[in-house]
């Protein structure tokens, strides 16, 4: 690291989203190697500085995603190798292989679970709101979701009970352009969607995407009116570098449209303000590079290498343990054939 | 023991509850000042404040929704639904939030909230306010579902369902609010979970609940002045549904007809029915009847109304008729 350091955050925010794209090459590669659960597999690649506004929240802050949430997740501090292990349906992974990539979850990182609903989760940190209000904990949600869930109306529902109640909550737009295959210029009859959550009274704020700084200054703001009961609403202007999902190849966007949204590199734009403030060198970087890269290697091949649950445990966590249980059909059927008189 | 209605059971229930566990909060459309669309939560705001009985904006969806996530984090929330026909409203984040939040998270996170709501005919209040839609939540693993037929059951079934570690969809009868009977508030009928032989009887089986089993049990007393002893099995809750007592007493009785007031097809009495063929086979005399709704929307004019769903009349005349292959007027 350079002597001219005098703030190391910006500096740890660069690696966190350096993970991040590391972590999502290889669960592409992943994918290709046939080694995921299944082909939904949304990558987050094009909008790591989120990362400014994870790293405005507070340990014991709580939060929800959406089916494109590793991202968040990882920032939020998840061991990549358990992320792996439970995208690709491991016992090992976060829920035991049940969730995979889109209900990905962990109690003790406050991530209170990834959707695959449009919006689903989103009324799920008014509830959280509820209880950290109703305890005076001091604690905060956030809902992390896409410009997709913009049109869905449990989010209005959910904006209105926030302000309505004075809730520490905040609404992360990352708008990456596209709801599958439908730019937001298809989708919303009106850009701009700050003034949606200020219609609501929400403190709305906007960062463009490619400026992690920006993002977490935007976010830091947010942060402390939703910890005063003064919730908000962010929205990340980012773009999303591949498909919709690993299969989709992105045929309903031009080549000249894909090129111009992947120069707005969050992390191209953090090397250079970074060096250009003294902050790290080039060097510093590409040995934070180097790290990412290695530590992501390791949770792939850890994961390649991590067994499948037992067929059993289809059964379990259906209910809490201790009460009734889902009755294998086996069961049924054997009791039915086995106690008819012949 | 004292007398009091199937509201005021409900509504003690909630009071005793709240007293005990400071977590439960209320949260609904109409449930603090209003006091309830059919004053099940009256006075209950001026008791525990806004913080714990919060009305909400008629947002059903974000209720529900809210309700998950303050269940996730540590209160216990009762989710309001002012008429069970609203459930299509709900059903995301019913079915897909808090019936499978557990089992994505590999066991983690547990939804422990209650969703009261209520539904069925009775006042005439046509198609989008009278119906019975159990099945849409029996259907889902990971919802518990409730649906209380008598005084007691009403008060302890929503106290058990306040201490259950998931979802319970506990589905009040708005027939059943005015219904009179003993309230022990230290003894249950029966245990959560296990079905209840209100009546003995040798020579059927009824199966039902909710305000079926009122017509049920009046139903039986008419077939008894015939000379027919119907035994009549309370199932109250269908989720967990313990299917021992049911077994033995169709095993005994050879005959099972199963009374709901839901519109038949693909009805929880259609799933009982088909338990009890299963394991019943061989014991049966008689097929396996069903009696339910008419599978048409609910009818705002009363005629029309009672004409399609069952009654203790009807009951007792479908009983008859499987029994003693009395063919009533209608057949």
């Amino acid at each position: 690291m350079t002597e001219a350091r005098s703030n190391i955050a910006p500096v740890l925010r660069y690696a966190a989203m350096r993970r991040i794209r590391s972590f999502e090459e290889r669960v592409g590669e992943l994918f290709l190697r046939g080694q995921s659960a299944g082909s939904m597999l949304h990558l987050s690649i094009g909008e790591e500085a989120v990362v400014g506004m994870t790293d405005a929240m507070a340990p014991g802050d709580t939060f929800t995603t959406h089916h494109r949430g590793h991202g968040v997740f990882l920032a939020r501090g998840a061991d990549p190798a358990r992320m792996m292990a439970e995208i690709a349906g491991k016992e090992s992974g976060y829920c035991r292989g049940k969730g995979g990539s889109m209900h990905i979850a962990d109690r003790a990182l406050g991530h209170l679970g990834a959707n695959a609903i449009v919006g689903g989760g989103i009324p799920h940190v008014v509830g959280a709101g509820l209880t950290y209000r109703n305890r005076r904990s001091g604690q905060i949600s956030v809902a992390f979701f896409g410009d997709g869930a913009m049109s869905q109306g449990i989010l209005y529902e959910s904006m209105n009970m926030a302000a309505l109640w004075h809730l520490p909550v905040i609404f992360c737009c990352i708008n990456n352009q596209y709801g599958m295959g439908t730019r937001v210029d298809r989708s919303a009859g009106k850009l701009g969607f700050g003034g949606r959550a200020e219609a609501f009274g929400l403190i709305a704020a906007h960062a463009e995407g490619q400026e992690v700084e920006a993002v977490h200054h935007a976010a830091r703001d947010l942060v402390a009116a939703a910890r005063d009961g003064r919730p908000g609403f962010l929205e990340i202007d980012a773009y999303r570098f591949y498909g919709h999902a690993r299969m989709d190849k992105s045929p309903y966007r031009s080549p000249e449209e894909e090129a111009e949204g992947r120069a707005r590199d969050p992390l191209t734009t953090a090397r250079a303000r970074l060096a250009a403030e003294g902050l790290a060198d080039a060097a510093d970087l590409d040995r934070i590079d180097a790290a990412a890269a290695v530590e992501m290697d390791a949770a792939l091949e850890a994961d390649v290498a991590a067994a499948p649950p037992g067929l059993p445990t289809m059964f379990q966590d259906v209910y809490a343990p201790g009460t009734p249980a889902p009755r294998p059909q086996a069961d049924r059927l054997r009791a039915v054939l086995s106690e008819a008189p012949r | 023991m004292t007398e009091t209605t199937y509201r005021e059971a409900i509504r003690q229930a909630l009071i005793d509850a709240m007293q005990t566990d400071p977590d439960i909060i209320l949260l609904g459309e109409e449930v603090g000042l209003y006091g309830g669309a059919y004053g099940v939560t009256k006075g209950l705001i001026d008791m525990f404040g806004a913080e714990r009985v919060i009305d909400a904006p008629i947002s059903e969806p974000a209720i529900v929704g809210a309700a998950v996530g303050a269940a996730m984090t540590g209160l216990r929330p009762v989710a309001e639904l002012m008429y069970v026909d609203f459930a299509g409203l709900v059903m995301d984040q019913l079915a897909n939030q808090a019936a499978k939040s557990r089992y994505m998270f590999g066991g983690q996170i547990g939804v422990p909230m209650v969703l009261r709501t209520q539904g069925g005919t009775g006042r005439s209040a046509a198609a989008q306010h009278s119906q019975s839609l159990e099945a849409w939540v029996m259907h889902v693993p990971g919802l518990r579902l409730v649906m209380p037929g008598t005084v007691n059951d009403a008060y302890h079934l929503l106290r058990a369902a306040l201490t259950q570690p998931d979802p319970v969809v506990f589905i009040e009868h708005k027939g059943l609010y005015t219904l009179k009977g003993d309230l022990d508030p230290a003894v249950p009928d029966a245990p959560w979970g296990v079905p209840l032989v209100r009546r003995e009887g040798a020579d059927l089986t009824i199966l039902t609940y909710s305000r079926m089993l009122q017509e049920s049990l009046a139903a039986a007393e008419a077939l008894a002045a015939r000379g027919v002893e119907a035994e009549v099995i309370d199932l109250r809750c269908l989720n967990p549904l313990d299917e021992t007592a049911i077994f033995a007493s169709v095993r005994r009785t050879g005959r099972a007809l199963v009374v709901t007031e839901a519109a038949v097809t693909g009805s929880v009495a259609s799933e009982i029915a088909a338990r009890v063929g299963e394991a019943c086979f061989d014991w049966l005399e008689e097929p396996v009847l069903r009696l339910g709704g008419e599978d048409i929307p609910i009818p705002v004019a009363p005629a029309l109304e009672r004409g399609s769903i069952p009654d203790a009349a009807l009951i007792a005349e479908t009983a008859l008729w499987l029994v003693r292959r009395e063919a009533p007027a209608w057949a």
